[in-house]
């Protein structure tokens, strides 16, 4: 009887997590029977329209693009920084104990404070406007802590013996780090890197709390134009009642995921070559 | 690689140190910006306001004629559909942390886990978009009364949201359990679900409720998936068929709507994001303080 129960348990639970998986399987399925049509070359490259057959992503796509790459840009040197003087320098400070509580609970601040953040401090008290840097900035706000974090993790996993061994050919600190520990960490900090901003590229709250519009019809040209982004294209499809329009989201979605999809299969590759080189 | 001579490099490597804690300082920067930001426009709104009336009133209504500026409904909806989200997800994501903690060979875990990955990975606009196309529709079917927009599919969808995330860090908990623990209850003759529940799991309490809190928190401050499929009707119910608006959905639209600087609308968003983040603040420090009694235990 006990073992019965044990293993009604167990088939209960993995009934659970298969639950959840297929709810995966069923979200995938609905987007591509609902979008798949609409993907073809002219919806990839067409502006936005009234007219939803006409309609396309191209300055939502490349408004994405650009805009992660000016994130990359602000947050990758501070948060790879930051974390430097964390895990190699300040690490018995209390000042550096406060900053490590600071970042773990920054981490955690829902992505739409942020938003917030950047309509106060970036839109109106820089004076940026809605411009593809103010977007970027409250972007990099948001993915800083995890790149910290990732980093971190990276930085402690390379050996002290490595460190020791510059230290004992009379390197300084910096000598050390720039030249032996970054190299040996840097696969490690590019999978961080990548994962943080492939969250950054769906993130739709914050953009819309600074006021990114939801119609721009041209691609962005310069860090000062307005801009749209996917997640925010999509968003404004959904909201449509017409199912036309719907077609679009589903078919955007699909882009988007795929987008991800690349950037996650790029993280994973290199964590894998990395482990191959330790072992 | 060339090394430089000790004596320029000294006020060098000086110079690096400092430049380094400049960007380790730029979070609490950003801590600062959060709090000033969000204090300065609540303090203005407050002027206008009485507190009172804003943390206790019953109606929510900033841009009607005669606005009222009670934020219960708007606490209601968010109460209401994170509520559901843990229905959701605090048993799913549990079981799930048990089966692959304790149960699943290795090799299925390796393939599990980075599946659920992808779940926590998928953008909320997305799942919005899935709450209300998808689900709600398939609700429909059971519950007559459904309204197109409503509180059940979008906390539905939210659970799924943020299982993988209860999974994850619970499981985390119970692999930190000493093995000794189990054993000894194996060899008392317990099955490995007696084992699981009776030892494991509360071995493992305070790391599973760090887990817990943090979902909450996160269900707290989602904000696509409600702005999409849960309705733009700050109304004072538990009732989850009808449309409802939660603070983060409120956000979102009035920064839709083009409500310029200084005006009392403008403000309301800061005012109901102070109240966002406040809530959101305490959950994630009693996370992390029970995270790190645990470790304390366990450590």
């Amino acid at each position: 009887m006990r073992l019965f129960v044990d293993r009604a348990f167990q088939v209960v639970a993995l009934a659970v997590l298969c639950l959840a998986l297929m709810a995966l399987g069923a979200l995938i399925l609905d987007v591509w029977q609902d979008g798949a049509r609409r993907l073809t070359w002219d919806f990839l490259s067409g502006f936005p329209s009234r007219r939803p057959e006409n309609a396309g992503i191209w300055h939502a796509l490349s408004g994405s693009i650009f805009v992660i790459l000016v994130t990359a840009a602000l947050a990758v040197p501070v948060g790879v920084a930051a974390a430097i003087y964390l895990e190699e320098y300040g690490t018995r400070s209390l000042m550096a104990k406060l900053i490590e509580i600071n970042i773990a609970n920054l981490a955690a601040v829902p992505s739409i404070i942020y938003g917030l953040l950047g309509l106060g401090l970036f839109v109106r008290g820089l004076a940026m406007g809605r411009s593809v840097l103010a977007g970027a900035s409250t972007l990099a706000l948001l993915v800083l802590p995890v790149i910290i974090l990732a980093t971190r993790e990276a930085l402690r996993a390379v050996p002290p013996s490595i460190r020791e061994a510059s230290y004992a050919l009379g390197a300084t600190k910096w000598q050390t780090v720039w030249h032996q520990v970054i190299p040996v960490a840097l696969p490690g900090i590019l999978t961080g890197t990548i994962l943080a901003l492939s969250r950054a590229i769906g993130e739709t709250a914050p953009l819309i709390t600074i006021g990114a519009l939801t119609f721009v019809a041209f691609a962005p040209d310069s860090i000062w134009s307005p801009f749209t982004v996917l997640p925010i294209q999509i968003f404004n499809w959904v909201s449509r009642p017409q199912p036309a329009f719907r077609a679009n989201a589903a078919a955007a979605i699909l882009v988007l995921l795929a987008l991800l999809l690349t950037m996650n299969a790029a993280a994973i590759w290199l964590r894998d070559r990395y482990q191959k080189k330790l072992t | 690689m060339t090394l430089r001579p000790r004596a320029r490099s000294r006020g060098f490597e000086a110079l690096i140190e400092w430049a380094l804690f400049i960007c380790a300082l730029l979070s609490i920067g950003t801590t600062a910006g959060i709090i000033l930001v969000l204090a300065i426009e609540t303090v203005a709104f407050l002027r206008e306001v009485s507190i009172v009336a804003f943390l206790f009133g019953t109606e929510w209504t900033p841009l009607f004629a005669t606005p009222r500026f009670g934020v219960l409904p708007l606490v209601a909806g968010t109460t209401l559909v994170s509520v559901i989200a843990m229905l959701v997800a605090l048993p799913m994501g549990l079981l799930s942390a048990i089966y692959l903690s304790e149960y699943a060979p290795p090799r299925l875990r390796r393939v599990i886990k980075p599946v659920l990955e992808i779940l926590a990975g998928v953008p909320t606009v997305v799942y919005g978009y899935f709450a209300l196309l998808f689900v709600t529709p398939l609700l429909q079917r059971f519950i007559p009364g459904l309204a197109g927009f409503n509180a059940l599919g979008p906390g539905i969808v939210m659970g799924i949201m943020i299982l993988p995330l209860v999974s994850s860090l619970s499981e985390d908990a119970m692999q930190a359990v000493p093995r000794g623990l189990r054993e000894g209850s194996y060899a008392l003759g317990a099955t490995r679900m007696q084992t699981s529940i009776r030892v494991v799991v509360p071995a493992a309490f305070s790391g599973i409720t760090a887990a817990c809190i943090l979902a909450a928190s996160r269900a707290i401050g989602e904000t696509m998936i409600v702005a999409i499929a849960a309705g733009q009707q700050p109304r004072l119910t538990w009732n989850p068929l009808v449309p409802i608006e939660t603070m983060t959905a409120y956000i979102v639209q009035v920064s839709l709507g083009d409500t310029p600087q200084g005006t009392i609308e403008y403000r309301t968003i800061f005012a109901v994001g102070m109240l966002l983040f406040l809530g959101t603040f305490l959950l994630n420090l009693a996370s992390a303080w029970l995270r790190e009694r645990f470790r304390e235990e366990y450590g």
